[in-house]
């Protein structure tokens, strides 16, 4: 700073000791929702700042040149409930409506391996997402859907390779190559240990599953994303804004040392690693949070893993706007609440971005709610501008330090878990889980004394709520669910059903084979998901938390 | 100092969304109760089972994937095929309003949807298990957590 600078400087100061004796400040200790200290102002850009250019390394302004001038984020509104009818007539809506991508909501049983038939499974159909039993659903679920041209994300994570195979079948059914398909799974195994609990099977048989998809996928489904590596349920389960991106990258680096570990060379499955944040309240955090996880994991692919292609430091990311962060009361105010998540995430840079419906507090959303939710995006992208330059928050002197704060306490986070032995051991003794629930509990006492202000909840409340009108799953439809299958059971040949089973068992018991040409043997048989979950829970065992 | 409350804090189905019972187990032992939770994936007969080896006063159901009308009165059936009917059973979750009555008559005492505070929870169930007994001010500071 100059001499004029540091005058004006002092100057100001002056004006903010006489303003305080009048208006003190509304807090002693203003932080983000990481604890990172707001300083009251930022005046000049920090030490040791590397920008770089867009599309360029490490990437902190974008990972490609021209970013949204050329072509805007995915809208991709994640959506499913009841049958596969049902949901296919939801997708075609949501494609007429403009959206660009798909993207299927499982029900539990069918992200858990468990048949609509199983007596765990009872209550569960259809609820949370769309009940898949076998390639028939499968079918049904994506009539009519030209797979050459739409990208589909499936959170799918335990059981991923068994719905991927599914989704292959149907492709080549459609006439569309494997080479021409995209898309991505969620098959992110470790945050579901920490976060999310749809888990299965042991991390040692998981991690296994996961690397065979990535080599397969390698050699005959390139465009498809292998693995979709998630914070979002790691802010949703309690985490703060460094938590999310510190706990995802120590995953993302877990996947890659196995990847590596199992033969694979980083360079063949790097590229194919996709990211899922969550954007959250805190505007200015998260959009830093955005920028230094991509600045973090392009150091780490360069310098770590040694990656030579440009492609394997790209941290390519799906956004999804907070579910924690909406309320049950006046749910109309989540709109604002979106609005402001989502004009974050593309602010950092996101490729994707799902948009919540205002009343996910109470319900699955309906097709009102979603059609709202789909507008927010295309009313930021299509009338804000913030589309129209490249990082148009590179160089504020906030930002910019919050990013590199963040980078720091992120750094730090990795540490910590190279100690314990890497992300798989800090699952396994629990790490994680316990920091997650110390925040999420402390959120909880911060909105109960009223230190954090949520309006509708703990400050300007309603005497009366008045509860909007919400989807109602048809309670009937889990009798039919079954019936289907039942009947698919009875259709299919037995035989054929038999040995794809026999094979798969084998392979599962061979470590050295990769298991994916099996798979997709057994549900172009018609086994039904429950019946290749099975084969693997007699094979590997399940894992039943920590 | 009487004897502490027992609460059994249960997920049932296999809904695996915890943030809630795990913060209000903790903020429930804040409080002084004892609290045993079950972990996912819990079936009715588990949590029975569970509430009555465990000797609790009361069982908190906590869903929030929509299964809440199957599985909290499966729960309670399974409680009086025990002949423990007695043992009060409150849930909480992602609850629409309308679902609330049908849960009520099926024997669920109370449902605390989102965005209820953990005093609150805590006040209703002292004065369930000890009605009429002089309520303690929430405390004013969090314990460490386990």
């Amino acid at each position: 700073m100059d001499e004029k600078h540091h005058a004006e400087k002092a100057n100001w100061e002056k004006l903010v000791d006489q303003t305080l004796k009048r208006f003190p400040e509304r807090s002693q200790n203003f932080t983000t929702s990481s604890s990172i200290k707001v300083k009251r102002l930022y005046d000049s850009e920090p030490e040791s700042n590397q920008l770089g250019y867009p599309g360029e390394y490490p990437y902190t302004r974008g990972i490609q040149s021209t970013m949204y001038r050329s072509r805007l984020w995915t809208m991709r509104q994640y959506a499913g409930f009841g049958s596969a009818k049902e949901t296919n007539k939801r997708f075609r809506y949501l494609l007429e409506q403009g959206q660009t991508g798909l993207s299927i909501a499982f029900d539990l049983p069918t992200q858990i391996g468990y048949d609509s038939d199983d007596a765990m499974s009872e209550g569960e159909v259809g609820k949370v997402g769309v009940a898949i039993d076998t390639l028939a659903d499968m079918e049904q679920l994506l009539d009519g859907i030209p797979l050459d041209k739409v990208s589909t994300s499936m959170t799918i994570n335990a059981p991923a390779s068994v719905l991927l195979c599914m989704y292959l079948a149907v492709g080549d059914k459609q006439g569309v190559s494997l080479s021409k398909l995209t898309g991505t799974i969620q098959n992110d195994i470790l945050k579901e240990y920490i976060a999310r609990g749809t888990y299965i099977f042991p991390p040692k048989p998981s991690m296994r599953l996961i690397t065979n998809i990535f080599e397969f996928c390698h050699d005959y489904v390139p465009k498809f994303n292998t693995i979709s590596i998630s914070g979002y349920h790691i802010r949703e389960a309690g985490s703060n804004a460094v938590q999310e991106v510190a706990f995802t990258i120590a995953n993302g680096m877990a996947y890659v040392d196995a990847a590596i570990e199992s033969g694979l060379e980083v360079d063949d499955f790097a590229p194919r690693l996709a990211f899922f944040f969550n954007a959250h309240n805190n505007f200015f955090e998260e959009i830093a949070k955005f920028r230094a996880a991509r600045r973090i994991w392009a150091k780490i692919m360069k310098e770590r893993y040694h990656a030579k292609s440009e492609k394997s430091w790209k941290l390519r990311f799906h956004t999804q706007t907070g579910g924690s962060t909406l309320t049950a009361q006046q749910p109309d105010n989540n709109i604002v609440r979106v609005t402001m998540q989502a004009l974050a995430a593309v602010l950092g840079g996101t490729q994707s971005l799902h948009t919540n419906s205002r009343d996910e507090a109470l319900s699955l959303p309906t097709e009102e709610s979603a059609r709202i939710a789909l507008r927010t995006q295309q009313i930021i992208a299509y009338e804000s501008g913030v589309a129209d330059t490249i990082d148009p928050l590179a160089g504020s002197y906030y930002v910019e330090s919050l990013t590199l704060e963040i980078e720091k306490e992120v750094q730090k986070y990795l540490e910590r878990i190279d100690d314990i032995g890497g992300a798989v051991k800090a699952v396994e003794e629990g790490y994680m889980q316990r920091e997650i629930h110390q925040n999420a509990y402390q959120i909880q006492k911060n909105i109960e004394n009223q230190e954090e202000i949520i309006v509708g909840l703990n400050k300007f409340q309603l005497e009366e709520e008045v509860e909007p009108d919400l989807l109602k799953v048809d309670e009937t439809l889990e009798k039919e669910q079954i019936a289907s299958l039942i009947k698919i059971k009875h259709e299919r040949d037995e035989n054929a059903v038999q040995k794809a089973l026999a094979t798969l068992r084998d392979d599962a018991c061979q470590p050295q084979v990769n298991l994916m040409p099996a798979i997709l043997e057994a549900v172009k048989a018609y086994c039904s998901v429950g019946e290749i979950c099975n084969v693997f829970r007699e094979e590997f065992g399940e894992y039943t938390g920590v | 100092m009487g004897k502490k409350i027992r609460v059994l804090v249960a997920k049932p189905g296999l809904d695996g969304h915890d943030r809630g019972a795990l913060v209000i187990s903790q903020a429930l032992r804040d409080h002084g109760m004892e609290v045993i939770y079950t972990g996912l994936r819990q079936s009715p007969v588990q949590i029975a089972q569970a509430a009555i080896q465990e000797d609790v006063d009361v069982i908190g159901l906590s869903s929030l994937s929509g299964a809440h009308k199957t599985l909290f009165p499966k729960v309670i059936e399974e409680l009086e095929k025990r002949d423990a009917a007695d043992i009060p059973v409150i849930g909480g979750g992602v609850i629409p309003s309308e679902d609330i009555p049908y849960l009520l008559e099926k024997g669920v005492k109370k449902i605390f949807t989102s965005g209820s505070s953990t005093d609150l929870l805590a006040n209703y169930i002292k004065e369930l298990i000890e009605p009429g007994k002089k309520q303690n001010q929430p405390p004013k500071k969090i314990a460490h957590m386990e």
